[in-house]
């Protein structure tokens, strides 16, 4: 009954000529500089979106690359590349850039958590931040390999995690919420009285090295190009993303992705069907927390800069309405709702002040007229494009 | 379904020793007394009719079976075992699904995911066959889903087609038949029905029950409990009746004989 308001599907050609679009749209965007400029590209884009949405091409392409998942992957990945290309000297721009690709990896973390498992989780920022600063003190302190640092920030903000076990376990009421509030602001304050960990001026993260090469130094292409350092960092996050994107992805088309809708959506059903209430919460939250400190790990590499500041409360809040927006549970609305809250505050000074106000209205106004967010998730496929049954 | 071994072969169906025997439980919330003191005896391969005006202790007697609730005094033995205090996840394991009074469907899902959530004993958990072999996984969920296609085939061939659709586009009927097969996909060796007609018209109730008489044949002893309250139903499917009012037994037997009983005329006063 809910195949008769599908559009129907759009030919891949349209899909293609979708993806080079929005590809051309975000190098626009994050080109300009006026403010008049950026106002006027941000209002024609959405314009667009709604005549595209109403003539039904948005969702008939939407349907094409559904069913097309292969496709679809393949041209988000030339799109980054598009776009970093694009930019290839320009630091300011491929900060932004590498930035809203680990918001986009801690949200997968987080949407392990809340998307499947019905996880609150409101100190998402403080478990990125555990990761950033595992990178600065193993980095400065140790001779541990870069690559190897960035999974011990992941493994760290797991195992910090752990003392929220107990009240994540407790779902009645709002507790698990509460208590993750309160190591969101107590790592917060952790954080700027320990001088250890360099008080409110934090620390510096030492570059990422890999092979002995520094990633702090620009590539020299011929004698012309000089690639922005910031280049080699996004090639790094680029296949970190994917892996965690494929490993999201292979949780929520297994049984243990059954496993975790299972327990979100009816707790006490599910243990009369001997699913282990408590395993399966524990493994999302590690798995999650993992995530997330993975991309803290790279965040303060990349920065070369911890500090407090970075990883208060409401930067959590930041990365629940990002999942909150893009559609939860649904792993490619992260990307585009990551792309909204990062790029446009930054790119509109105008708002900067008043970006969390923003994001506030912004996430009642989902909740209260598309709850499902902008892209909701659909029914699981274990194989989609798989020629079964 | 079918080409099953039997369900039950164990030692004490053997022996003729009841399926399940429930021995003085009693479970109270605040002060209603919900089940006081029942005693029951279940054999096996049997239909059994637990009936009883609204607030006898139905359901209840369901949820402190299954570990929801654990009874405030009393014991339960199934199948030789001493399940008293057993977690939901335990009692499931130790043979004994069911279904709810007010369907308990996860309603986002597919109709197969539904179905697969009562498969969990049957699939592998591992946290490295799910992620990381996905050979071994994909042949694992072919055949999950060809024994779900099977079993609601039994219910409803059309909807056999249909298993990767969403459960909340689906009218009542076709939820609780899911519901039925989500229970069943496990081979547990005692069923628990609790009240699968409710918003269902007559004619729709024939049918589910014709089917799961027809489900029963197919498992060869499947033992079941099935709370109602249309009596002709009753009549119809049942082999044993136990009748419970405010949580006590009053009556037991078969249907002719519960329904001449004074005690329970008197409690149903005009339903029957
Ligand atoms: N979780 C609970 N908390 C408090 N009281 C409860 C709870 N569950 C059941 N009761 C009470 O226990 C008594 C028995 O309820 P139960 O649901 O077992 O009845 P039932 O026979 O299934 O009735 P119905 O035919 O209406 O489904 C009722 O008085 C009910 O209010
Ligand atoms: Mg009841």
């Amino acid at each position: 009954m809910q195949d008769e308001l599908k559009p129907t599907g759009k030919p891949l050609w349209q899909a293609l000529i979708g993806a080079v679009l929005t590809t051309v749209y975000l190098i626009l965007l994050l080109k300009v500089e006026e403010q008049s400029e950026v106002i006027g590209l941000l209002a024609g884009g959405a314009v667009l979106l709604l005549l595209l949405t109403k003539t039904g091409h948005l969702g008939g392409i939407g349907n094409t690359l559904h069913s097309r998942e292969g496709a679809l992957n393949l041209l988000v990945i030339l799109g980054t590349l598009a776009i970093v290309g694009f930019f290839y000297e320009d630091h300011f721009t491929l900060l932004l850039i590498a930035t809203v690709m680990l918001y986009v990896l801690a949200t997968l973390g987080l949407n392990l958590q809340f998307g499947f498992a019905g996880v609150l989780n409101f100190a998402g920022a403080s478990f990125f931040g555990i990761g950033a600063y595992t990178a600065a003190v193993l980095g400065a302190h140790t001779a541990v390999p870069s690559l190897l640092i960035i999974l011990v920030g992941g493994v760290m903000a797991a195992l910090i995690g752990c003392v929220l076990l107990l009240p994540v376990l407790r779902t009645r009421g709002h507790y698990a919420a509460v208590v993750t509030i309160a190591f969101a602001l107590l790592f917060k304050t952790f954080l700027e009285v320990n001088d250890i960990l360099g008080g409110p001026q934090g620390l510096q993260v030492p570059s990422m090295k890999v092979f002995g090469w520094d990633f702090n130094n620009n590539v020299a292409l011929g004698d012309s190009v000089e690639l922005s350092f910031y280049f080699s960092y996004i090639i790094v996050i680029l296949l970190v993303l994917i892996a965690a994107f494929v490993l999201v992805r292979r949780v929520e088309r297994s049984w243990i992705g059954l496993n975790l809708d299972a327990l979100r959506l009816d707790e006490t059903a599910a243990s009369c069907f001997g699913l282990n209430i408590v395993r399966w919460k524990v493994t999302a939250f590690l798995l999650g927390n993992f995530l997330i400190g993975i991309a803290g790990a790279l965040y303060g590499m990349v920065g070369g800069f911890v500090a407090p500041t970075s990883f208060t409360f409401a930067d959590s809040l930041i990365l629940v309405s990002i999942i909150l927006l893009g559609g939860i549970g649904n792993v490619w609305g992260l990307i585009v709702a990551a792309a909204i809250v990062v790029i446009v505050p930054e790119k509109l000074q105008a708002i900067q002040e008043y970006r969390f106000l923003l994001f506030g209205g912004l996430v009642m106004m989902m909740l209260l007229f598309r709850p499902e967010g902008l892209l909701p998730r659909s029914v699981r496929r274990y194989f989609p494009g798989g020629a079964e049954r | 379904m079918t080409n099953q071994p039997p369900a039950n072969t164990t030692a004490d169906a053997a022996k003729g020793k009841p399926l399940l025997m429930a021995r003085g439980l009693t479970k109270r919330f605040g002060g209603v007394v919900a089940l006081n003191e029942l005693d029951l005896d279940l054999n096996v391969g049997e239909i059994l009719g637990l009936i009883g005006p609204n607030g006898s202790g139905k359901t209840t007697f369901f949820n402190v079976t299954t570990g929801i609730y654990a009874p405030n005094g009393g014991t339960i033995e199934f199948d030789g075992r001493d399940l008293t205090g057993f977690s939901p996840q335990q009692v499931y394991h130790a043979g004994i699904a069911r279904t709810f009074q007010r369907s308990r469907l996860s309603l986002p899902l597919s109709i197969f995911d539904n179905i697969m959530i009562g498969n969990h004993m049957r699939l592998t958990q591992g946290l490295w066959f799910n992620l990381m072999n996905r050979r071994a996984f994909r042949q694992e969920y072919e055949k999950s889903f060809e024994t779900a296609r099977a079993l609601v085939k039994i219910f409803d061939p059309p909807l056999a087609d249909r298993l990767d659709e969403p459960v909340a586009g689906l009218p009542m009927i076709d939820r609780r038949r899911i519901e039925i097969c989500r229970a069943l996909i496990s081979q547990p060796k005692l069923l628990l029905l609790d009240e699968p007609s409710a918003g269902m018209t007559h004619d729709e109730t024939a049918q589910l029950m014709d089917d799961i008489l027809h489900v029963r044949g197919e498992t060869d002893g499947l033992t079941i409990v099935i709370v109602e309250h249309e009596m002709g139903v009753i009549e119809r499917i049942t082999n044993r009746c136990v009748v419970l009012n405010f949580g006590s037994k009053i009556a037991e037997g078969t249907f002719s004989e519960i329904s001449e009983d004074t005690e329970v005329k008197q409690a149903y006063l005009g339903i029957e």
